[in-house]
């Protein structure tokens, strides 16, 4: 009953200065507006990206580092142990058999059964050059199992002209990197004659290309069943170069890593790791979304205060009239800071009204990207969780917008201001 | 008769720019439906002494009494409340809220004071227009009647809680004789009817006479009570 009277003191106030009230819920408006445009977007940016790199490694790559041994036979040899000497060898060399990793079907068998893994897939990396008439390009083929690729990294995103599992389907199909098949000139159902890492000629029939939109990627990176790279590699059927791994929770991935290397003897290295510098990049977005947002509702704060400000000079016969009527001081603040908030309510209800438009026209607008083939239009995120940010942003700030004007006016003196008629 | 006011030994005080001392010692009480005058030279401290009462200003020497009750020493949200309650305050000047219609003045403080529905208080506040006689603007806004008429519409808002006790400072000081004729009725008939008491400051001597006692202020002091 009591608050209702407050309430409606405090409407009428703002009735009758429309275009004021108008002018500051405006402020609100364009505030939240702009923080829900710019989150939606720059998340939705940052999920493509995320997708871009982060989807499609793996979160533990298991690996074998071809090393020279760290004891050689040399420094064994009684004569020559001194570090005194210079050790002059001819040709010392990796072994050849060490870019397997050794018992890979053991590790997977092993890794497979843990409940943090959702899945591990064997990867067989072999070194290539794709043959264009005298011309020869660097190349890297990688064995694939497809459809286990495309289940744990999204793999037939990157994937045009063909299907992934075409790989399974035909013995010597392969998949190109796009910047390949554009220097060689190629389409789909072509052959590219290749020359293996140990000089052997290969001709491979391509079944789709491969569009990363990562350049250095595109331009050598291709793909082909494990059977094809493993022939490719010249080696046995249990050889695998990588496992890659992917994890429940991403959050387990270092600590995975650790226990990975510690217990088979391997190289392991964790997703945030190898991208350290993605995550940076995705926190400067977000800060900057902040920032600016922020920005603009501090603004709109400032204008409600204003607005206040001027009001309460005005209304200081009223507040001393309401006051001599029994109303207290603390009545006389509810009613400022109600209207702080009727402000902060009706523009900011319009302005995440505006953000939800204008981000539904941007998530409508074509956005053409090599990066990724499958994308037709912007990306945005349309999350609940910035609608809900956004009003409480909206209500918090115009609460104190209207806190000090409103304390001000609490403490008028009635007798003052009747006096001073 | 029960005792509805009691002063006892008030000084007051005003630091600016130097130290005055403005009322010295006032003394005196003021029955249940007891209608006083106080009179006084122009700056003998009769507004100052009603700011006190209304408990508006709490800076003062000296006690208050309302009802029993001291009033002395309590909180500015419970003399708001004992304001809003007990007290009706009628000033010179028609102080009524530009933005409001008649109706809405004069409903505010018992809405403010939430014992009655929305539609009860319109039906008050619309027996206090009639009473004042000037119902038929009810639905105007505070700012389209006449001066006289906001004086009135100004003692029905002071009315519409039924207040112990209704303070006035120079409530007819703007009316024609007619009005103020009007105006003393009113306050009159409240008196025996309804029990209610009026503590008004008055300039004019006709006013004055009529009031059951007068209590006349000279120089901060009270020189006279009959
Ligand atoms: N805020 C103030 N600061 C200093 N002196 C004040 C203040 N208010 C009033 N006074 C002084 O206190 C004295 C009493 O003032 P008050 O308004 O009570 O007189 P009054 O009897 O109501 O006069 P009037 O009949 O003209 O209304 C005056 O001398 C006045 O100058
Ligand atoms: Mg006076």
């Amino acid at each position: 009953m009591n608050n209702s009277v407050l309430v409606k003191i405090a409407r009428t106030h703002l009735v009758e200065r429309k275009k004021q009230s108008i002018i500051a819920a405006l402020g609100v408006t364009f505030g939240i507006g702009t923080y829900i445009i710019l989150m939606s977007f720059m998340t939705g940016l940052n999920g493509l990206l995320d997708g871009l790199i982060l989807n499609r490694t793996p979160h533990i790559r298991i690996y074998n580092e071809v090393e020279a041994s760290k004891v050689q036979p040399i420094e064994m040899a009684d004569p020559f142990k001194d570090s005194n000497f210079v050790h002059v060898v001819e040709n010392i060399k990796p072994r050849r058999s060490q870019a397997s990793i050794r018992n890979n079907q053991g590790i997977r068998l092993a890794l497979q059964k843990d409940p943090r893994v959702k899945g591990i897939t064997p990867i067989v990396s072999a070194r290539v050059f794709y043959q264009s008439g005298s011309v020869l390009l660097n190349g890297n083929l990688m064995g694939i199992d497809a459809i286990e690729q495309e289940k744990l990294f999204n793999f037939n995103q990157y994937i045009v002209g063909g299907k992934p599992e075409d790989l399974n389907n035909s013995k010597n199909g392969i998949i190109l990197g796009a910047g390949v098949a554009k220097k060689l000139r190629l389409k789909v159902g072509d052959y590219v004659p290749m020359i293996t890492s140990t000089g052997e000629s290969m001709r491979l029939k391509i079944v789709a290309f491969f569009q990363s939109g990562l350049a250095e990627v595109d331009n050598t990176q291709s793909y082909a069943n494990i059977k094809t790279a493993q022939l490719a590699a010249n080696e046995g059927p249990s050889y695998a170069t990588d496992l890659y791994i992917k994890l429940k929770n991403i959050d387990e991935a270092l600590p995975m890593t650790r226990e990975i290397s510690e217990a088979f003897g391997v190289h392991a290295v964790d997703i945030n790791t190898a991208n350290a510098q993605f995550e940076t990049g995705t926190s400067i977005r977000n800060l900057i979304s902040y920032a600016v947002s922020i920005t603009l509702l501090i603004v709109a704060g400032f204008g409600i205060y204003n607005i206040l400000n001027m009001l309460i000079y005005e209304k200081m016969n009223d507040i001393a009239i309401l006051k001599a009527m029994g109303f207290s001081g603390g009545d006389v603040k509810r009613i400022f800071i109600y209207q702080a908030l009727l402000i902060g309510i009706i523009g900011g209800a319009v302005g995440l009204l505006m953000g939800y438009g204008v981000s539904v026209l941007i998530s409508k607008a074509p956005f053409e990207t090599e990066a990724l083939p499958t994308v037709k239009t912007f990306p945005v995120n349309f999350e609940l969780a910035f609608y809900i940010g956004g009003s409480l942003f909206a209500i918090i700030t115009t609460f104190f917008a209207g806190y000090l004007p409103a304390r001000k006016a609490s403490k008028i003196d009635p007798v003052e201001i009747i006096r001073g008629q | 008769m029960s005792t509805i006011l009691e002063v006892k030994n008030i000084n007051k005080y005003f630091y600016d720019p130097v130290k005055v001392q403005v009322l010295n010692g006032v003394n005196f009480s003021m029955n249940k439906g007891e209608f006083v005058s106080i009179q006084g030279k122009s700056g003998c401290g009769k507004s100052t002494l009603l700011y006190l009462l209304s408990t508006m200003d709490t800076n003062y020497e000296g006690e208050i009494w309302l009802k029993g009750e001291l009033l002395t020493g309590k909180s500015s949200n419970e003399l708001a409340k004992i304001r809003n309650e007990h007290i009706g305050f009628v000033f010179q000047f028609h102080y009524l809220l530009p933005e409001f219609s008649v109706l809405e003045n004069v409903m505010m403080p018992a809405l403010k004071l939430g014992l009655k529905s929305k539609s009860e208080v319109e039906h008050i506040a619309y027996e206090k227009l009639k009473m004042l006689d000037i119902a038929d603007q009810a639905k105007k806004r505070a700012t389209q009647i006449s001066g006289g008429q906001k004086q009135r519409v100004a003692i029905a808002r002071a009315l519409i809680n039924d207040p112990n006790i209704i303070m006035g400072d120079e409530p007819t000081g703007n009316l024609d004789s007619k009005n103020a004729d009007l105006v003393f009725g009113i306050f009159k008939d409240l008196t025996s009817s309804l029990g209610m008491s009026m503590l008004i400051v008055t300039h004019d001597d006709d006013f004055a006479k009529r009031s059951d006692r007068v209590i006349t202020m000279a120089d901060g002091r009270i020189v006279s009570e009959s």
